[in-house]
C-alpha cells in the first residue's frame, strides 16, 4: 500500500492507497456523518448523508465519502453550503419514518433540519441495511432481508431461518440506528405462527377458500 | 453449412450467394416486427402463400419476412420488388389484388398507398413517403433488406465483412483507435465515448475479459433496441465480435429483457449459424480470435438497464446498482474487466469498420456523430421509428419526418430521454438535436424517446407521471432516491389536484437538489429532471395550479369542470344519452344543464356534442356558471 497525498476541508492529508474518504478525514480529526456505515461491513452507500464533494483531475463531483476511495491530489470539502442542505433534506426525509432516532434527532439540530417538513410516515426504518449486511456478512446466517423495492422496499426476517438463528444472537439489534425495538418487532412477527385468518373470516359463496 | 475458415472463403461464399439471386426478380417483403406482428402480419403472410399458390407463382416470387420499418403506426407494411412499391396497412384480404394487380398486370393498389395527411398526395415508393424521405437509415436500414432469420440475406448485403477486416487487416489498437477517432459515443444514455470505454477495458490488468450487449430497454414507450435487435439481431453480433477482438475478450453476454422473446428467437437463430459457419468458437477466419456468446433474459426492471445492476443480475444477483468506482471496465462481470455498450452502439461498430472513421465522423455534429435513432411517439401524425444524423433541428424530426400535430391542435412540447429526460418548449424547437445541445436544454438524449405533447397536455401532470414511474422503478437501497422521489411526487400530485401550497416550488426544487447531488446512481441523480425542465419552462403552469387552482391545459381532473354553454346548446340530446354518468339534464327543445356533482369529469359529452354547436366547453379556475332556471331553458 502506497502513501498518498490529498487535501480535506483545506488541510493535507496523507493517506494509505485503498482508504475511503471518511476513512482519511477521520485521521486528521474531521468526522464526516455516517448513518449506514460500519467498519466491520462492506460498503454500502446507502444514506448518502456521508456526501461529500470530491474534486480530481479538474472534476468536481458529489461522492458517497464512506465508499469513495481517496485519490492522489484530489480536493475534497465535506462542509460546504451545497452539503448542508443535502445532508439536512436527507434527515428530513428519514425523520419521517423516524421522529425520534437518536443519530438523526442528533443531525437533525446539526444542520437545521425541521422533523416536521414531511409527512410523517413512522416505519421506524431508515432501510441503512446494518442488520441485514451484519447477519450475513459477519454471521452468514442471512435470517434477514429485503422485500419488495422503491418506496415499498422493506427489511424482513426470513422466518425458517430466524425461527432457528435469532432468539439466541439478535446482535444486529443494537446496530440499527433508528430503533432496536423495530427489529425485534419484525422478528417477532416473522416468527409468529402462521394465522389462518382469511379462511376463518371468510363467508362468501363463491367458494374462494375451497368450501 | 461449411465452416468458413479464412475471409476468401467468405468472400468465395458470399459471390455463391449473389449468384443465386436476382435483382429483377419479383419478391414481396413484409415486415414481420412486433408492431405489425400485433396488427396481423401473420395473417397477412399467410394469405401471400396461399394467393401465390393459387396462381401458380409459388416458384417465380420471393417473400421475405424482415423486421421492423419503422412506420408501425401504418402496419403491417408490404413492400413489392424490384419496383420497391410499398403498401401500407395492408390486411389479409387485399393481398388478392396485390397479385392480380402489381404482379400480372403492373398496377398500382391506390388505396394501399401511403396518403399525406397535410397534402393528400400519394406516395407509391418507401423513399417518396414524408416519414422516410428526410431520415439517414445508416443502422436501420437493412432491416427492410434481410430476413432476420437467414444468415444468407446479411451476407448478402455485406455482412461479416467489417469482421474480416477487423480481424485479420488491423490489430486491436487500431480498431479501437478507429472507433476513437470516429468520435462514436454510447447510444444507451449518457453519451459516454465508445472508443475510449473500451480502451479501458483493454489496459484493464486480467486474462478474462468479458463485453456485454444492453437489451434492458426499459423507457417505457421506446422500441429501437427492439427493432435493431429483432430485425438484424446480426449486425448487433457483428459489432460485438469486433468488440470482443478489440478489447481481448472471449466471452460475451446479451442481456435481452424477457418481454422480448422474438429478440431472443432471432437472436438464438442467429447465433446458432454463426457458429455452424465459425463466426463464432475457436479461430474465427483463421485469425486466431476465440470467441463465444450467451443469451440471457432479464426479469425486465427497470433499474436493470443500468450497468452496474444489469452485470448484477447476469451473476444471478437482485438488480440493484454498485457504486463506481470501481467501473465495471475494471471490476465489472464476476470482478473481471467487462465493457457493456448498448444495442444500437454495437450496431453503429460494423459500420465504423465498414466505412471508415472519417465517412462516419462526416455525419452528425462537433461533439455527436453519426446517426441516432429515435422512437416518436404522442400528438404526432406520423409516429415510428426515425433514424436521422445528429444535429437535425427537432422541428424537422417533429414536422418534417413526423407530419406535425394531429387535429390541428397546436404543439406543445417535446419530452427526450425517456422517463428522466426533460420537456423542450416550442421557442427551442430550432434546437439541433445532440447529446450536449440537449443538456443545455435541461433535456438529455437518453436512448432515445421522443414524445410529442400538443396544447391539451398538462405539464405539470407529465412530469407527475414520469415521477410516478421513476418512484416505482427505483430499487429503493438509497434515500435520496427512495425517499426523495416519494416526497416530490406527493408534492405533485397534490399540486394537480388543486392541493398546491405556496412553498410547494421552493421545496421541490430543494427535494431536486438533494436527489441529484446525492443518489447513488443515474437513476435517483436524473429522476427530477422532469420536474426541474418543466418548472424550467412552464412554471407559470405550476404558479397556476397552486395559485389559482387552474389548469391551463384543462388537463388536470380535479381542476376542471364541464359546461354546457346555454346560447349555444340547441337541445340535440346527443350528450345526455352518451353521459355515462347520467349527469346531465335536458329534454327535447330544451337546454342541457350538467349536474357538476354528478359529473365524471369522462370528457365524452365533448366529444358527443356536434361539431356545428360546439356548446359544451372546459372551464378551470373559474366558477361554473349558474345554469339558466328551469323555468327559461326551453328553446324555440
Ligand atoms: C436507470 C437506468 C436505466 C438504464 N437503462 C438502459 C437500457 O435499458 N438500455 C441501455 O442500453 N442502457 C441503459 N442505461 C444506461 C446504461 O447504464 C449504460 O450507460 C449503457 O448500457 C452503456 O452503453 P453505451 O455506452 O453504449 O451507451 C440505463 C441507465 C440507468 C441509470
Ligand atoms: S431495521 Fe434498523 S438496522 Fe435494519 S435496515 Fe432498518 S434502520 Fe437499518
Ligand atoms: S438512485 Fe435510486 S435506483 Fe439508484 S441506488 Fe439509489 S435508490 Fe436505487
Ligand atoms: S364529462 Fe362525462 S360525466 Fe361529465 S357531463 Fe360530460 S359525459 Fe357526463
Ligand atoms: S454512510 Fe455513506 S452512504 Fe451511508
Ligand atoms: S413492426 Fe412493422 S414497421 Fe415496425
Amino acid at each position: 500500500m502506497s502513501e498518498i497525498v490529498l487535501q480535506i476541508d483545506g488541510k493535507e492529508v496523507k493517506a494509505q492507497e485503498g482508504m475511503t474518504i471518511v476513512e482519511a478525514a477521520k485521521t486528521v480529526g474531521i468526522e464526516i456523518p455516517t448513518l449506514c456505515h460500519h467498519e466491520k461491513l462492506e460498503p454500502y452507500g446507502a444514506c448518502r448523508i456521508c456526501t461529500v464533494e470530491a474534486e480530481s483531475n479538474g472534476r468536481k463531483t458529489l461522492v458517497a465519502g464512506c465508499l469513495y476511495p481517496v485519490e492522489s491530489g484530489m480536493v475534497v470539502q465535506t462542509k460546504t453550503e451545497k452539503l448542508h442542505s443535502i445532508r439536512k433534506v436527507l434527515v428530513e426525509q428519514m425523520l419521517a419514518h423516524a421522529p425520534d432516532a437518536p443519530q438523526l434527532v442528533e443531525l437533525a439540530k446539526e444542520y437545521g433540519a425541521d422533523k416536521d417538513r414531511f409527512d410523517k410516515d413512522p416505519s421506524f426504518c431508515i432501510l441503512c441495511g446494518l442488520c441485514v449486511r451484519y447477519c450475513a456478512e459477519v454471521k452468514q446466517k442471512h435470517a434477514i432481508g429485503y422485500m419488495d423495492r422503491g418506496p415499498r422496499r422493506e427489511i424482513s426476517f426470513i422466518p425458517d431461518v430466524a425461527a432457528k438463528e435469532c432468539w439466541d444472537c439478535k446482535e444486529c439489534f443494537p446496530l440499527c440506528p433508528t430503533s432496536a425495538l423495530q427489529a425485534a418487532y419484525v422478528l417477532t412477527e416473522a416468527l409468529l405462527p402462521e394465522q389462518p385468518e382469511e379462511e376463518a373470516d371468510c363467508s362468501c359463496s363463491s367458494g374462494c377458500c375451497g368450501g | 453449412m461449411p465452416r468458413i475458415n479464412s475471409p476468401a472463403e467468405l468472400e468465395e461464399f458470399r459471390r455463391a450467394i449473389l449468384s443465386k439471386r436476382d435483382d429483377k426478380r419479383p419478391c414481396i417483403t413484409l415486415c414481420s416486427g412486433s408492431a405489425c406482428h400485433a396488427t396481423g402480419s401473420e395473417k397477412v403472410a399467410d394469405a401471400i402463400m396461399a394467393e401465390l399458390e393459387s396462381h401458380g407463382l409459388k416458384d417465380q416470387v420471393d417473400v421475405r419476412r424482415t423486421g421492423c420499418h419503422g412506420f408501425c403506426e401504418q402496419g403491417p407494411i408490404l413492400v413489392v420488388y424490384p419496383e420497391g412499391i410499398s403498401y401500407l396497412k395492408v390486411k389479409p384480404e387485399d393481398v388478392c389484388e396485390i397479385v392480380s394487380h402489381t404482379f400480372k398486370e403492373k398496377k398500382l393498389v391506390e388505396r394501399l398507398l401511403y396518403v399525406d395527411p397535410n397534402t393528400g398526395d400519394k406516395s407509391s415508393h418507401e423513399h417518396d413517403i414524408p416519414f422516410y424521405k428526410n431520415q439517414q437509415r445508416l443502422i436501420l436500414g437493412l432491416n427492410t433488406k434481410i430476413d432476420p432469420k437467414s444468415l444468407e440475406d446479411y451476407l448478402a448485403v455485406g455482412g461479416y465483412q467489417a469482421m474480416a477486416k477487423a480481424l485479420l487487416q488491423m490489430t486491436p489498437e487500431q480498431v479501437i483507435g478507429e472507433v476513437k477517432q470516429a468520435k462514436l459515443r454510447g447510444r444507451g444514455g449518457a453519451g459516454f465515448p465508445s472508443g475510449t470505454k473500451w480502451e479501458f477495458a483493454r489496459n484493464a490488468p486480467g486474462d478474462q475479459k468479458y463485453v456485454v450487449v444492453n437489451c434492458d430497454e426499459g423507457d417505457p414507450g421506446a422500441y429501437m433496441d427492439r427493432a435493431l435487435m429483432e430485425g438484424n439481431p446480426f449486425t448487433v453480433l457483428e459489432g460485438l465480435l469486433i468488440g470482443a477482438y478489440a478489447i481481448g475478450a472471449s466471452e460475451g453476454y446479451i442481456y435481452v429483457r424477457q418481454e422480448y422473446p422474438l429478440a431472443v428467437d432471432n437472436l438464438t437463430v442467429a447465433i446458432r449459424e454463426a457458429e455452424e459457419h465459425g463466426f463464432l468458437g475457436k479461430n474465427i477466419l483463421g485469425s486466431g480470435f476465440d470467441f463465444t456468446v450467451k443469451v440471457h433474459r432479464g426479469a425486465g426492471a427497470f433499474i436493470c438497464g443500468e450497468e452496474t445492476s444489469l452485470l448484477q443480475s447476469l451473476e444471478g444477483k437482485p438488480g440493484e446498482p454498485k457504486p463506481r468506482p470501481p467501473f465495471p471496465a475494471v471490476r465489472g462481470l464476476w470482478g473481471k474487466p467487462t465493457n457493456i455498450n448498448n444495442v444500437e452502439t454495437w450496431a453503429n461498430i460494423p459500420v465504423i469498420i465498414n466505412k471508415g472513421a472519417e465517412y462516419f465522423s462526416s455525419i452528425g455534429t462537433e461533439s455527436s456523430k453519426g446517426t441516432k435513432v429515435f422512437s416518436l411517439v404522442g400528438k404526432v401524425n406520423n409516429t415510428g421509428l426515425v433514424e436521422v444524423p445528429m444535429g437535425m433541428p427537432l422541428r424537422d424530426i417533429i414536422f418534417k419526418i413526423g407530419g406535425g400535430v394531429p387535429n390541428g391542435k397546436k404543439f406543445k412540447a417535446v419530452q427526450t430521454g425517456g422517463p428522466s429526460g426533460g420537456c423542450i418548449p416550442e421557442e427551442y424547437l430550432d434546437v439541433k438535436v445532440d447529446f450536449d445541445e440537449l443538456m443545455k436544454m435541461g433535456a438529455m438524449m437518453g436512448s432515445g424517446g421522443m414524445i410529442v405533447m400538443d396544447e391539451d397536455t398538462c405539464l405539470v401532470d407529465i412530469a407527475r407521471y414520469f415521477l410516478e414511474f421513476l418512484s416505482d422503478e427505483s430499487c429503493g437501497k438509497c434515500v435520496p432516491c427512495r425517499e426523495g422521489i416519494r416526497q416530490m411526487l406527493k408534492v405533485m400530485t397534490a399540486i394537480t389536484q388543486g392541493k398546491g401550497k405556496e412553498g410547494d416550488i421552493e421545496l421541490l426544487e430543494n427535494m431536486a437538489m438533494a436527489t441529484q447531488g446525492a443518489a447513488l446512481c443515474a437513476l435517483g441523480k436524473t429522476a427530477p429532471n422532469p420536474v426541474l425542465s418543466t418548472l424550467k419552462y412552464f412554471r407559470h403552469e405550476y404558479e397556476a395550479h397552486i395559485k389559482e387552482k387552474r389548469c391551463p391545459a384543462l388537463s388536470c381532473k380535479e381542476l376542471i369542470a364541464f359546461h354546457i354553454e346555454p346560447a349555444k346548446c340547441k337541445g340535440c340530446g346527443s350528450c345526455l344519452r352518451k353521459c355515462p354518468a347520467n349527469a346531465i339534464e335536458g329534454g327535447k327543445k330544451t337546454i342541457h344543464v350538467i349536474d357538476q356533482e354528478k359529473c365524471t369529469k369522462c370528457g365524452t359529452c365533448i366529444e358527443a356534442c356536434p361539431a356545428a354547436f360546439q356548446a359544451i366547453s372546459k372551464l378551470s379556475g373559474v366558477p361554473v356558471p349558474e345554469p339558466p332556471a328551469p323555468s327559461a331553458r326551453a328553446l324555440a
